[in-house]
């Protein structure tokens, strides 16, 4: 049994949006693998939920007419990774979160209670901001739009305003056409373990594949919420595909990050690892958009 | 308390009765419908030792709401008890495999096994260790699990090639 104050099931997306207006403490609750686990922890014991996992209207993966590709926030990491549109487009997202946990979890963890619940080690946030993700928000003032760096406000916070349901992770056709990432998780075990460091690059080559036209690049618990690491971006921008803008990127992103020590690692090896898995990171994602090294 | 009525299949059985809105899934199968191979370990979805297929997917039913089954169909381990009460291939394996020691973790292991061996691919043991990385065992070393996934694996492989 689980302590539990009382718990609403939502029937629809506007009737978990009333249910929050109606009980302005209660805890949203999606997959729960983050919720029920505080709950048994005792942080969250004796809490209100209003459960919105059986809102269907709420998961799975489209496409825009524009392009965009829209994931619903209840899809499940599993159906992320299997679903065809981001196979296609977006297949460093369905490989990034394959890494979370295991099997079982990644079977009812959803998206959106990832970026939601604010961590900087999420699998799922790295990828997102490296790739403009945009956020939909929907209260009964509207539907509004973040950026999904502006949504992350600290950590453990996010810009959700009270009664507001993030409906949607929207990816612009902008943002992953021509575009090839690749993402390395850093951690103890290769399964049921959390990321040391994160680290999700992807890049836009020239027609001829010579010049590095675009590079992103996010990380995880590099600082207390996912983030882009520009000075690095900005280093490979426009320069040749070699080993020495590799190089260079990699340093740079040295300028972005403030990782700390905490028990998993210290903050040396944090940085160690933003400046090694930047430059292993960013030579697989050429090599996937055709690079040659 | 707080009750609400939960309508599913398990183990093929429809099924219907008023839960507590506290209850996990593990509570439900356990205290309602005395299915006891699904066990209590940690109850915070590490161990694996509550895994229950739930629509064709495996789940830690420690972290899932008894009432999120409303509508589902739920199979456990007791599912493939044979009408005489006979073994399937996949438990009789583990036991020629001597991948069961104290047993705790061995139902939970086996409906992972049983998602595996219904999703009729192949697999590499690079694969089959991520596939079984949800579950924890203190007693074999998982070597003797592996292998006894992997004999079943073929067994039914090489049985549906003969039909």
């Amino acid at each position: 049994m689980y302590d539990i104050e009382a718990l609403y099931e939502a029937t629809s997306e506007a009737e978990a949006i009333r249910l929050m207006q109606q009980y302005p403490t209660a805890k949203l609750i999606a997959g729960g693998s983050d919720i029920l686990i505080q709950i048994r922890e005792g942080k969250l014991a004796g809490c209100t939920l209003i459960s919105i996992q059986k809102l269907d209207s709420l998961r799975g993966v489209s496409m825009d007419e524009d392009g965009t590709l829209r994931i619903k926030p209840l899809t499940s990491f599993s159906h992320i990774t299997k679903d065809p549109l981001i196979k296609k487009h977006f297949r460093v997202l369905g490989e990034a979160v394959d890494t979370a946990g295991g099997p079982q979890i990644r079977n009812i963890a959803t998206i959106g209670g990832n970026i939601c619940n604010g961590v900087t080690s999420s699998d799922s946030g790295s990828t997102l901001v490296a790739y403009d993700a945009i956020t939909e928000l929907t209260s009964p003032d509207g539907v509004r739009r973040l950026p999904i760096q502006e949504f992350y406000t600290g950590p453990g916070k996010v810009a959700l305003k009270p009664y507001e349901l993030l409906t949607a992770i929207l990816i612009k056709k902008e943002s992953y056409e021509n575009c090839e990432g690749h993402y390395i998780k850093y951690a103890m075990r290769e399964a049921m373990d959390i990321a040391t460091l994160g680290c999700s690059v992807n890049v836009r080559l020239s027609d001829d594949k010579t010049i590095v036209e675009r590079m992103r690049v996010g990380f995880a618990v590099a600082a207390p919420v996912p983030i882009r690491a520009k000075s690095a971006e900005a280093a490979a921008k426009g320069m040749p595909v070699s080993c020495k803008t590799i190089n260079a990127a990699a340093k740079a992103a040295l300028l972005d990050v403030s990782p700390r020590t905490s028990w998993r690692a210290s903050k040396e090896l944090r940085l160690q690892l933003v400046e090694e898995l930047t430059k292993r990171a960013f030579e697989q994602a050429i090599i996937l958009a055709g690079g040659e090294l | 308390m707080q009750k609400q009525l939960v309508r599913c299949t398990i183990n093929g059985k429809e099924t219907e009765t008023y839960v507590d809105v506290r209850a996990s899934l593990t509570d439900m199968l356990r205290n309602e419908y005395k299915l006891t191979s699904v066990k209590k370990g940690c109850e915070v979805g590490e161990c694996g030792a509550c895994t229950v297929i739930i629509d064709g997917e495996c789940y830690n039913s420690c972290i899932y709401l008894a009432i999120w089954a409303d509508g589902k169909n739920i199979r456990t381990l007791e599912s493939l008890l044979g009408p005489n009460g006979e073994l399937s291939d996949i438990q009789q394996a583990f036991i020629d495999e001597g991948a069961v020691q104290c047993g705790f973790c061995t139902p939970g292991f086996i409906m992972t096994a049983l998602e595996i061996l219904e999703s009729g691919r192949e697999y590499t043991r690079e694969e089959l260790r991520k596939q079984l990385a949800g579950h924890l065992c203190r007693c074999t070393g998982y070597e003797n699990i592996y292998k006894a996934v992997e004999k079943t694996l073929k067994k039914r492989k090489a049985q549906s090639a003969n039909k």
